[in-house]
């Protein structure tokens, strides 16, 4: 513009030639200084990045209603539902923290995906059926205009259990309380078995148990993938590190100095840095998996002398017993041919000459104490919820356990399926909420 | 012609939807009055096609509830209509099953064996429950949105020979995977054209073991058709599985690259 204005300003008489090829006045690198000057407007031009603040996208919000502590299948689960279950839309604000966006150690992603109502508690039955019908009508819960629809490779096959003599009478009754449910299960006989299933070794075999509906196996990347295109939440990658919580000191009924805490701000690190955010929040869901139990120590849970309610820890560890060392998720392969291929040999002949083409490793968020869930509240820890602990059948109880504690959350209260046995007390208390079926 | 509905085992649902010949409003509103009354006459007509079944008066009670005076010429040609289209009890009863199951949303709400719906005036048709003692042995749920929950009504059918999915858009993996009660009973399954049935849902048909005939042509979401046929074969042995030729999933050799058609002389 000033190069423009030169030659009308000084007249025609005086510049006949182009200002950059007179000597000396405003000839020196005008055009480098013009185009200087062009570049400090346009930095100071709205709409071009500016550094008069710092850059805080990568950070999490400073606040939040509900922080959910792991972006697994549960956490997701419990985020879609609390979105599903609001009462106004854009009512509730969620963050979903996950430490690895990759999920390359989450139980999720390794998991096998099956899905499975033979068990022997009715609410596992529950569950599991709910998820199926979840499962089936999932483009009708998960749809995303323009998306495509989710395809999840179900594979409906059927589980078969098989029980000795001395187990037949257990099988039996857990059959019915699964047709009592609605799973739809039939008994069968050694010989219809070989009927049925002629490769099958049933030597030894009293009893077996066949689902014949909606059990089977399917993608859990696609159910993960699916939660999350769905669930319009705050995603944020980065690593709980600390709960800042304030106490009350109450006293019971039986005049007793109880200490009931609730966690106001949740510090989350980031990736590779010692940046974190505290995040003020009235909610937490300890959603983590296997590492479970580190987050409910951050809060204070286990923190007391054994036996007492404080001194309770989760017993939620990523590993069962005998299996092999969860301190990487490196393939144990003799794991497999001493434990395992005999058993596969035995039942099935046609494996004897089995050879094993690919295998991986994930953890179990495996529950020491009883192997089933741990849902709801902790008694002490006021607003900490746990969704977590189900020992290999999470991936498949998730869609109904993610009601159950959004549910807990809004009304206060489990309104379809009753998960009371699931709760925190049980391990304070010793009572154990056994399944007899375990997978 | 029979353009409504309401012919499901058992169930008078007579909000009606007027019939076949009703042309105004007018008509409509006699029709659902008259609905008891012009039941007598017709019935008589009707026993020309199927004496013994005393169910189609209820049926064509609705079908034929139209105008009184118009009654006499219009039941002569809807009689002759029935007559060319439906010359058999056995394709009456296969096409009012198949009207029924159109209805499959509405009536999902009654998952339960009793599909018994009363009238805008309360009652139940008493015929109708004559009609439950007849065993359906062949359905023809082609072109049809039934879905999951539908099939529950197809699945009361204990005596079910025949069942025909053609180019049904809601049926898939998890359906196919309902079908094992009708086990003893089915000997002929056809899901041509099924958009939404793949190979998963293929492998549950192993129940069936009393299937004769198989028919899956046609089936988009197969991913190896000629291998998914062999596989079928293997798993029910007893079955003739139509519908794939086997040189489908088959690559062409070297030597029989397709000729060039516009030689006259085949190479």
């Amino acid at each position: 513009m000033i190069r423009r204005v030169l030659p009308h300003g000084l007249g025609r008489g005086l510049l006949t030639r182009r200002p950059g090829t007179r000597r000396g006045g405003f000839s020196l690198d005008w055009d480098g200084k013009v185009s200087e000057i062009k570049k400090k407007i346009k930095s100071i031009l709205p709409g071009t990045p500016c550094d008069l603040l710092p850059d805080t996208s990568h950070l999490p919000p400073e606040h939040s209603d509900v922080v959910i502590v792991g972006g697994g299948v549960l956490g997701l689960s419990v985020a879609y539902w609390l979105k599903k279950l609001e009462n106004r839309q854009g009512g509730m604000r969620v963050l979903v923290v996950e430490r690895d966006h990759t999920y390359s150690q989450a139980s999720t992603g390794l998991s096998v995906g099956g899905i499975c109502q033979q068990f022997s508690l009715p609410e596992n039955i529950q569950l599991s059926l709910f998820s199926a019908s979840f499962l089936r009508n999932i483009n009708e819960y998960l749809a995303v205009t323009n998306a495509p629809p989710l395809d999840l490779q179900f594979n409906p096959s059927g589980y078969l259990l098989l029980a000795s003599e001395k187990d037949a009478a257990a099988m039996e009754s857990n059959v019915k309380v699964q047709k009592q449910e609605g799973a739809k299960v039939c008994l069968m006989s050694p010989d219809q078995l070989r009927n049925k299933f002629p490769w099958i070794n049933t030597e030894g075999v009293a009893l077996a148990s066949y689902g014949m509906e909606n059990e089977g196996w399917f993608d859990p990347w696609c159910l993960l993938h699916g939660l999350r295109q769905k669930v319009g939440v705050f995603f944020c990658q980065g690593e709980v590190t600390r709960f800042v919580t304030s106490s009350q000191h109450m006293l019971t009924t039986d005049d007793e100095m109880v200490t009931l805490k609730s966690i106001h701000e949740v510090h989350v690190k980031m990736d590779h840095s010692l940046e974190y955010q505290p995040v003020e929040c009235a909610i937490v869901i300890n959603a983590a998996g296997a590492w479970s139990a580190q987050i409910a120590a951050l809060a204070g849970i286990g923190k007391g002398p054994p036996g007492t309610l404080q001194g309770t820890k989760l017993p939620v560890e990523p590993r069962k017993e005998e299996e092999p060392d969860p301190a990487n998720l490196e393939v144990d392969h003799d794991f497999f041919q001493e434990k395992v291929w005999p058993h596969l040999a035995l039942r099935v002949p046609a494996f004897e000459t089995l050879k094993v083409q690919t295998a991986w490793a994930g953890y179990y968020d495996y529950n020491t104490f009883d192997q089933n869930g741990v849902v709801g509240p902790h008694p002490l820890v006021v607003n900490m919820y746990f969704a977590t602990g189900f020992s290999g059948h999470g991936l498949q109880q998730a869609p109904g356990v993610g009601r159950a504690v959004a549910e807990m959350i809004l009304e206060g209260s489990f309104q379809t399926i009753d998960l009371s046995p699931f709760l925190f007390n049980r391990f304070y208390l010793g009572e154990k909420t056994q399944e007899n079926n375990i997978m | 012609m029979w353009s409504t509905q309401n012919s499901q085992l058992g169930a008078p649902s007579l909000d009606a939807f007027p019939v076949a010949a009703v042309t105004n409003d007018h008509n409509l509103k006699t029709t659902q009055s008259h609905r008891y009354s012009s039941g007598g006459q017709k019935s008589k007509s009707l026993r020309l096609v199927a004496p013994m079944w005393n169910g189609t008066r209820g049926i064509h009670r609705l079908g034929g509830a139209v105008v009184p005076e118009g009654n006499q010429k219009k039941e002569r040609t809807m009689l002759q209509f029935l007559t060319d289209h439906f010359y058999d009890v056995e394709a009456l009863r296969g096409y009012l099953l198949q009207r029924e199951m159109c209805k499959v949303h509405l009536k999902n709400r009654f998952r339960d064996k009793e599909w018994i719906r009363p009238d805008k005036y309360g009652h139940f048709s008493p015929e109708f429950w004559n009609f439950r003692e007849v065993p359906v042995e062949a359905v023809d749920a082609s072109d049809c949105e039934i879905n999951y929950e539908g099939l529950d009504n197809l699945l009361l059918l204990k005596e079910l020979q025949s069942l025909s999915l053609q180019r049904c858009p809601h049926v898939d993996d998890w359906c196919l995977s309902r079908l094992y009660p009708l086990a003893d009973s089915l000997q002929e399954l056809s899901l041509a054209g099924c958009p939404r049935v793949s190979e998963r849902g293929l492998a549950c048909l192993h129940h069936l073991q009393n299937l004769r005939r198989l028919d899956i042509s046609d089936l988009p979401a197969v991913s190896n058709p000629g291998l998914t046929q062999i596989l079928v074969e293997e798993m029910l042995p007893n079955c003739q599985v139509v519908g794939v030729d086997w040189a489908e999933g088959l690559k062409l050799g070297p030597e029989e690259q397709p000729q060039d058609t516009a030689s006259p002389v085949p190479a």
